[in-house]
């Protein structure tokens, strides 16, 4: 007996409704979050990640609402992303619910706020998200760099020594995303997912391609995720949650 | 009419453990008021207490001494059923190792450790800290918090430090990571787990719901 691997399937919320793209076009609606949730809480989903992608801040009290309809059905860890860049944000969501906030593009610009965060908080609650995109050229040693503002802007930071740097400064776990893989559901960046996940001491989450129930496996068992996250699989009824983990504990991984 | 006080000492999300309350209450069809509160008449006069606690034990344990939680405690226990939970549990034995070394409240003998770092799953795989995920509980021994819930079964855990008491009867489920470590620890009135029941979906709605009609006598 240990410590189960986790699935979490990923909401990414525009003003209270569920989307999902493919490199963020050909956005389709999937629905409403908190029927969304409470559904994959009922099928045995381990975690829900909620990722606010509503672009004007204006929307931001529809998102604490919504957070705190999901927290009053669903009784599994409820993680918050995306524009949070003060204590007040955490604050905020924390009071709403959440058990824990993703932290991206404000970690970069100020690597300060997740000490602060996770000093005021506790690291239990403080999830580093780190977007990042292979950079070095074929026949060059792999080469990992963080990117933010959905892949577009380079940063000049090496994805492995960030990932340490954050650990340092108090992130209690990573939400890794390969931006190469993420829509394209031709399965994680093992590699990538490796590298990180020997490098830290936190649990490591892995995200952004997967496309069956076999890059699930392939995440833990080779990339050595402690979690795996994953949305369009789940949406839009490819499979379901039972069937992933049934998949999953029949090649041996240890699931709730 | 039950009335079950949640004792805010301003650390962590109680939000959660007091609407997992009311929902079990609701399944259970326990007409139940909720507060969350540090009110000492509040807290005296509520029929249960529950007793959460996320965060440094430093400065958990500030504020617990500050608000006199720690004397309403001791008082309280000997009068009324008290669930703690994760560093709430934590703070009822003698003294933590996190942040150098804090004494606590003190109710159970024993101490707060860490687990070590680098050790290593029967697989092989290091085992990262903190313990953050699904672990099993194996019940040691019976008790009314555990009727309904299937023994050896899953809760979900976020914890570096560890309860560690020095009576092992006292010890009421065990969870390995990857040596056995103590998940739930009563004697009379308290019960404590170092899970968080309030995100442990059935399991933890129904010691919710076990607490609710506990008469506080294992």
């Amino acid at each position: 007996m240990s410590l189960a691997k986790r699935i979490i399937p990923c909401l990414d919320c525009d003003n209270g409704r569920v989307v999902k793209g493919v490199k963020f076009v050909d956005i389709r609606d999937a629905g409403d979050p908190v029927e969304i949730s409470k559904r994959y809480c009922d099928q045995g989903a381990d975690e829900i990640t909620f990722l606010d992608i509503t672009a004007s801040s204006g929307e931001r009290s529809t998102t604490i609402h919504t957070v705190e309809a999901i927290a009053s059905q669903v009784f599994i860890p409820l993680t918050v992303g995306g524009g949070i860049r003060k204590l007040q944000d955490i604050r905020n969501m924390l009071n709403a619910g959440a058990d824990k906030v993703g932290i991206n593009t404000s970690a970069v610009l100020n690597p300060e706020f997740v000490r602060e965060a996770s000093d005021r908080f506790g690291s239990q609650c403080i999830v580093v998200a780190i977007d990042t995109k292979c950079v070095s050229k074929p026949g060059e040693p792999k080469r990992w760099e963080i990117f933010t503002h959905g892949g577009r802007n380079p940063t000049g930071l090496e994805a492995i020594a960030w990932a340490r740097k954050m650990v340092d400064y108090g992130a209690g776990e990573i939400l890794l995303t390969s931006m190469d893989r993420d829509g394209t559901r031709s399965g994680f960046d093992l590699e990538l997912n490796r590298a990180i996940s020997e490098a830290v001491t936190v649990p490591v989450i892995a995200s952004g391609g997967v496309g069956n129930l076999q890059d699930l496996v392939d995440g833990i068992l080779i990339g050595k995720a402690d979690a795996v996250l994953a949305a369009s699989i789940f949406h839009f009824g490819q499979f379901t949650i039972p069937q992933a983990k049934q998949y999953m504990r029949e090649r041996g991984i240890e699931m709730r | 009419m039950t009335h079950v006080a949640v004792i805010d000492y301003g650390m962590g999300n109680l939000h959660s453990v007091a609407k997992a309350i009311e929902h079990a209450g609701q399944q259970a069809a326990v007409p139940l008021q909720v507060s969350v509160t540090s009110d000492p008449e509040i807290l005296r006069s509520a029929d249960r207490l529950v007793f959460p606690g996320v965060g440094a034990m430093r400065d958990c344990m500030a504020e617990i001494r500050r608000l006199c939680i720690d004397e309403i405690l001791r008082e309280q226990v000997k009068l009324k059923p008290v669930l703690a939970i994760c560093v709430g549990m934590q703070a009822l034995l003698q003294r933590s190792e996190e942040n150098g070394g804090v004494p606590c409240i003190g109710l159970f003998a024993g101490q707060v450790k860490r687990f070590a770092d680098h050790q290593l799953d029967h697989a092989g795989a290091e085992l990262k800290v903190p313990h953050m995920g699904w672990n099993r509980v194996r019940q040691t021994r019976a008790h009314p918090l555990w009727a309904s819930i299937p023994d050896n079964d899953y809760f979900y855990f976020v914890h570096s430090y560890y309860a560690a008491p020095d009576a092992p009867n006292e010890i009421a489920g065990l969870s390995e990571y990857p040596t056995p470590f103590c998940a739930a620890l009563t004697h009379k009135n308290v019960f404590a787990v170092q899970f968080h029941p309030e995100k442990s979906q059935r399991n933890g709605l129904q010691l919710y719901r076990n607490f609710l009609s506990w008469d506080g006598q294992a």
